[in-house]
């Protein structure tokens, strides 16, 4: 039993990890709250005064603020489906025995080791380009009419671009979960008769619910910053800009750093929306 | 030799080479930020002659357009040292000038002479006259068309077009099975992209972006014919995906011989004409089309050099600036690769050359460059300074979104009017939140 | 679950699974051929596969061009550096958190990844203000501490759930016999951690690799990592599709060359308590 010296002891183990934590969160937090109720215009000249609720009417009343949520959440639930659904039928797959399972496995594993720039710029510049890019060469050689990728199937293009890097994380976390598995459970059900179907239902994926939690809830925070992936690609044109380049556009673009500033606390605001909301549904599988 | 004076010879060179290391480190360094732009990239290969006559070490940063200014622009606004010289155009050094953050370059040497500088890329980098920065090459744009495919459609390029006539000439130069489209223009969103491109043709059909109050312009008549013109002419002739076409999109699409005109920047022609190009000899050069009402299609850009203010190496900087930007660099670059290969469009002498002369495109771009006036830039009066853009700190901003809007309507997301109500939208908007409405 | 299968099922999953990986390895490879043909060759219609001239021109070009021995030093130390404070931090605060819960320790955690979740650009004023009065802006150190502070959340948390697997009943046997807690931690727990952490130093050292946000607006020369050497080379003026991809080549090779090496001990570490 944990004693009380062990328990303080413990305490001050934590402690480095919590002040830094809270000084990581607290000092641009509160350094984003006082630019959010100030006129900040850099380009004017910095801090103008204060500006009461004005950034932050100004902001959520904004036309492009209701699409940029949708967008995001679009874009997070996009990928977190097939990130989820394709780890699982890969975990699957390379959990058989298999010729070359270390290499197959290196294979999958490989995108996430791109940096997000990288692996945007390669799909945007090799394989999305409308006329020199590889896909538009397979168009062609179907006979088929290349598809303007970025423009005219905007959105699905970024969720496919992101999905690439995200999988092999999902894939590695999922195949570790479903090696665990206990096989001769399966073996027995297979035995009695259950089909495949029911095997999977009843005994793969409740035994991967927790893999598949873990695998949201960390895809999540990342996948509400993605940003590098839409201002290599669109630029947040047609349709893909997020909440998170709708204040790039506001900060950096529009040299309004009081407005970005609300925009961030809005964004705080969401991803502790999605993630209370995450919480409820797939919190209980993480004790 | 005895062991002895082995290690002492040793200690002695060491304590050499580490005081030269020491003393290296201690000379002059400068850090300079810069765009990946072909001749910036070749002056990066001649700084070590640089490095050589006046002992100061250069340290570059080279980014790419977009990550560069959104890194500069920090860097000023929060004063943060980080760069002795920055790489900056014609819309940020008038307002950062007005702003007190650049170093006047009003006491450049009399071999440097100043006086030579074009006028009109002068009149761009100054602020209340004096000039804050330094142009190391000037740009227009122009007409770029294949003189082949012209010539097999029965037609001849005036020297100054019509809109009109590129239009016909685009449709008649088109052949989809050939994969040659009659025209390549910018869509790609972004205010340096397609909204240059969009802004400075709509100055030839009388448009304008703000009315004397600073209302934005986009419900008239004038930016509605503009748009539906662009959209109808690339709709007809232009490639597949033209929403997502910027320079460098079209430049690739020019050399593979898949356009018939190309209406960009004037520093493409001595990529179109060089090495890298499939159609070089048959390449020719108009000046930017018109309307009739007065006002071309061209816009002015230039990317020079400029000094932050608070810099602890003023000195080093204005010598490097002079350097990089005097005709003895253009010398040094002819020399090397070719007159057609040194950075144009910044000083008349170079246009006065004989050797520069017998450049094919040379004479156009300086024609281009003269047409285009950024004080006076439009049909009707505006307030703003700038041809294809504003020069105050919010129009980058707007811009982008409006190009966004604009680029959504090429792809056909949305209808002209729709993008033109919401350009008119966010305009408005952003211009009432900075104060001017 | 891996069972013996009939040789016909096990050719048929075989196949399957290298098309698979074959399919989503594509893109690198196919990065790396085009990082050694010609600009010309890289946009020739229809593309080529390996009939081409190999060259190692692209090579040599980004070589002259661009310092890369700096970028990469900057980026192992940058990433290395912030991986083992990272650790060096989490380990106690996971233990603890693993072997003495409270009824806390499930809100401390969320709380911790949660404040990853405000937007970087949105306070990219406030901290490069912050930076200048510091003197950290393109500076190692203040790069590592960012870093560092980005990704403890995640190295805390996947220690956590990586301890709560070791059972405790060991621990109480060290305890028995007279451990002390430090003791307890450097003889007991490390041997039985040391996979679990292997994997999450791993695992932060790519994340870190791969931040491109910091890493390029907080440094100019002395401390651009990667990251910043590729922003040379993504949209220059022309299309240089051999070049980008040489440039981009040279960026993800060191990377991935430690997790080709690295990759079994990242499957094997990377259980997150899954394994019950």
């Amino acid at each position: 039993m944990a004693t009380k010296a062990s328990r303080s002891a413990a305490r001050l183990m934590m402690a480095p990890a919590v002040i830094l934590l809270l000084g990581w969160m607290l000092v641009p937090l509160i350094m984003t709250l006082w630019f959010s109720f100030r006129v900040y215009l850099p380009l004017r000249g910095g801090d103008q005064g204060w500006a009461g609720f004005d950034n932050y009417i100004r902001f959520v009343t904004s036309s492009a603020f209701w699409p940029s949520v949708q967008t995001t959440l679009i874009i997070v639930i996009g990928v977190l489906a097939i990130t989820v659904i394709f780890g699982i039928l890969i975990a699957l797959l390379l959990d058989q025995p298999i010729w070359g399972q270390g290499v197959v496995r290196i294979l999958v594993i490989a995108p996430f080791f791109v940096m997000p720039t990288v692996s945007a710029l390669v799909w945007k510049n090799m394989f999305m380009d409308p006329v020199n890019g590889l896909f538009s060469h397979l168009w062609r050689f179907f006979g088929a009419e290349p598809v303007s990728w970025l423009s005219d199937a905007s959105l699905p293009s970024i969720i496919m671009i992101v999905s690439w890097q995200w999988l092999p994380f999902a894939t590695l976390i999922l195949l570790t979960a479903v090696q665990s598995l206990d096989s001769e459970q399966l073996e027995a059900a297979e035995m009695d008769g259950a089909p495949w179907h029911k095997r999977f239902w009843f005994l793969v994926l409740p035994h991967l619910s927790r893999a598949i939690t873990i695998v949201i809830l960390i895809q999540t925070i990342f996948l509400l910053a993605i940003f590098a992936e839409i201002f290599v690609t669109t630029g947040g044109a047609f349709g893909t800009r997020t909440l998170s380049y709708l204040i790039f556009q506001r900060v950096l673009e529009s040299q309004n750093v009081g407005l970005g500033s609300a925009g961030g606390v809005y964004a705080i605001i969401l991803a502790n929306i999605v993630a209370i909301f995450l919480m409820r549904i797939v919190g209980k599988n993480l004790d | 030799m005895s062991l002895k004076s082995t290690l002492c010879a040793a200690t002695a060179l060491t304590l050499v080479t580490a005081g030269g290391a020491f003393a290296d480190a201690h000379s002059a360094t400068i850090t300079i930020a810069t765009v990946n732009n072909g001749d910036m990239i070749r002056m990066q290969g001649y700084t070590d002659q640089f490095t050589a006559e006046t002992g100061i070490a250069v340290e570059w940063v080279t980014l790419e357009e977009n990550v560069l200014r959104q890194r500069v622009t920090t860097d000023i606004t929060t004063n943060g040292g980080q760069f002795d010289i920055m790489t900056i155009g014609m819309y940020e050094t008038p307002i950062w000038g007005a702003n007190g953050w650049l170093v006047a370059l009003d006491d450049l040497s009399a071999e440097y002479d100043a006086a030579d500088i074009l006028p009109a890329m002068a009149g761009g980098l100054s602020y209340d006259g004096t000039l804050f920065a330094a142009p190391f090459y000037g740009e227009s744009s122009m007409v770029m068309y294949r003189t082949d495919l012209m010539e097999a459609a029965g037609l001849e390029m005036p020297t100054a077009p019509t809109w009109t006539f590129i239009r016909e000439a685009a449709a008649a130069m088109t052949d989809r099975d050939a994969e040659i489209n009659g025209i390549c223009l910018r869509g790609k969103a972004g205010w340096g992209e397609g909204g240059a491109f969009i802004t400075a043709m709509s100055n030839s059909f009388g448009a304008r972006w703000f009315d004397m109050d600073w209302n934005a312009q986009f419900d008239t008549e004038a930016w509605a014919n503009t748009l539906n013109f662009f959209k109808g002419m690339m709709d007809e002739s232009g490639p597949a995906g033209y929403a997502t076409n910027g320079f460098n999109e079209n430049l690739s699409l020019f050399n593979q011989g898949k356009c018939g005109m190309w209406i960009d920047a004037t520093v493409a022609a001595s990529f179109v004409t060089g090495a890298d190009s499939t159609v070089a000899d048959s390449v020719g050069f108009a000046l930017a089309p018109d309307n009739g009402l007065g006002k071309r299609s061209n816009w002015l850009w230039a990317w020079a050099l400029a000094i932050p203010a608070g810099t602890q190496q003023e000195a080093e900087a204005k010598q490097f600036i002079e350097w990089a930007t005097s005709k003895d660099y253009i010398e040094l670059v002819a020399a090397n690769e070719g007159w057609a290969n040194v950075p144009p469009g910044a000083r008349t002498s170079l246009y006065e050359n004989p050797n520069y002369q017998a450049v094919p495109f040379a004479q156009m771009t300086l024609d281009s460059i003269l047409s285009a006036d950024p004080n006076n830039s439009t049909v009707e009066p505006s307030p703003y300074v700038g041809v294809q853009f504003a020069a105050i700190p919010e129009f980058a901003g707007i811009a982008s979104e409006v190009s966004q809007e604009f680029s959504a309507a090429y792809a056909g997301q949305q209808t002209v009017e729709e993008a033109l109500a919401k350009a008119q939208a966010i305009t408005n908007e952003a211009m009432e939140a900075a104060g001017y409405r | 679950m891996a069972r013996s299968v009939t040789p016909r099922r096990k050719l048929l999953n075989t196949t399957a699974a290298w098309a698979i990986g074959l399919l989503i390895f594509f893109p690198i490879l196919w990065t790396i051929l085009t990082s050694f043909k010609t600009e010309a060759q890289a946009i020739a219609a229809p593309p080529i596969f390996l009939g081409f001239d190999w060259t190692l021109e692209n090579y040599r070009v980004v070589l002259e061009r661009s310092d890369y021995a700096r970028f990469l030093w900057n980026s192992i130390i940058i990433a290395g550096l912030s991986t083992l404070i990272g650790v060096a931090i989490a380990v106690p605060a996971a233990w603890s958190m693993a072997f003495v819960p409270s009824k806390r320790t499930k809100d401390i955690l969320l709380w911790m990844l949660s404040t990853k979740m405000l937007p970087a650009v949105g306070v990219l004023y406030p901290i490069y203000l912050l930076f200048i009065q510091l003197g950290l802006l393109d500076s190692r150190a203040g790069l590592v501490v960012v870093l560092m502070l980005i990704n403890l959340p995640i190295i805390v948390w996947m220690l956590y759930t990586y301890f709560k697997e070791i059972p405790g009943e060991i621990l109480e046997a060290a305890r028995m016999d007279g451990a002390t807690l430090p003791q307890e931690l450097l003889y007991v727990l490390t041997p039985m951690a040391i996979p679990g952490i292997a994997s999450t130093m791993l695992l932060n050292f790519i994340l870190a690799w791969n931040e491109a946000f910091w890493t390029l607006n907080l440094t100019a020369v002395n401390a651009a990592p990667l990251t910043a050497f590729i922003a040379s080379y993504s949209s220059p003026e022309g299309l240089f599709f051999a070049k980008l991809s040489a440039a981009s080549t040279m960026a993800i090779a060191p990377i991935l060359i430690l997790g080709w090496f690295s990759q079994k001990q990242l499957v094997r570490g990377l259980t997150f308590g899954a394994v019950k």
